[in-house]
């Protein structure tokens, strides 16, 4: 796993070297030419998670970006418009995230997610504690970030 | 081309700092303008960076403004997160449309411990809680 990261960053920097130009556009293409090679060697391979792993995190990414831009233009809205939409509270949320790294990084995706906001972790690290701004109903709250942004993630993690 | 992109980029960084700016002043209680000011002026700094980084062809510019979004990004929900966590601690007192409370008297008043159980004077209504009841406690 680590290890064909590993190679394919190898790859991508003999592909600048060749080239010439260190511009991030060059240095992509050269990635993702070291993807397609190792792909191809790596058919009769046992450990193939790599290459399951790799679209996994760019598709998160997008989403998550995706989800960002949606909730903002939400908040600008509502920032706009004279009238208040929001029905806020603080929800408790039970994670499926156990090690430090994915609590981290799941926090922080919520974080940064506008209208949803981290106020605290409970001490054995299994509940977050978020205010969110537009909270028709906790169940279901709980729910859409459970199947949407935290399976994501973890899909993309584990 | 890259022209357009920079000015569409640039425009919606820009708006989003304003729309950050404006929800300061609008947002009716602490913890919502905390929500909206932190998440929209990230994205509009990051923005207004990443066009830095693609206007500017030289390698040594777009590197330190990729690690500057980086560090935005990985330091601005935490420093919100303690932020939220200190007003909480201290009683700030939730708007008065919030639907619900689930945190409120799950810290042991002593120690400030965060327990995972609802500790045990509090259970009966979980949702009052600290919400402020009139419209000046919130101002």
């Amino acid at each position: 796993m680590i290890k064909q990261f590993l190679m394919n960053l190898l790859l991508s920097f003999i592909w600048v070297a060749l080239t010439g130009s260190m511009y991030y556009t060059n240095f992509l293409f050269g990635f993702l030419l070291g993807f397609a090679i190792l792909w191809i060697m790596s058919r009769n391979d046992g450990d193939r998670r790599y290459f399951y792993k790799v679209p996994r995190i760019v598709s998160f990414v997008f989403y998550f970006l995706f989800q960002m831009i949606k909730a903002n233009i939400q908040v600008a809205y509502d920032v706009m418009t004279p009238r208040y939409f929001m029905r806020p509270g603080v929800v408790r949320y039970p994670m499926n995230a156990r090690t430090e790294m994915e609590i981290n990084l799941l926090s922080m995706m919520i974080s940064l997610t506008p209208g949803t906001l981290i106020l605290d972790i409970s001490e054995d690290r299994k509940t977050l504690y978020i205010h969110v701004m537009y909270l028709d109903d906790p169940k279901k709250f709980v729910q859409e970030t459970k199947t949407g942004l935290e399976r994501r993630l973890l899909e993309a993690l584990r | 081309m890259i022209d357009i992109l920079i000015a569409i980029l640039s425009t919606i960084g820009a708006f989003a700092i304003f729309f950050a700016s404006l929800g300061i002043l609008r947002m009716p209680d602490f913890y919502l303008r905390l929500s909206v000011t932190v998440k929209a002026a990230t994205m509009g700094v990051g923005l207004l960076l990443l066009c830095a980084a693609i206007l500017f062809p030289d390698i040594s510019v777009s590197t330190k403004a990729i690690a500057i979004i980086f560090f935005l990004i990985i330091t601005s929900p935490i420093a919100a997160h303690m932020i939220g966590r200190a007003a909480y601690l201290t009683g700030t007192p939730l708007w008065k449309g919030t639907i619900i409370d689930e945190l409120a008297g799950r810290y042991d008043k002593e120690t400030g411990v965060l327990n995972n159980e609802e500790s045990e004077e509090q259970q009966g209504d979980p949702a009052k809680g600290q919400i402020a009841e009139s419209e000046e406690e919130t101002k």
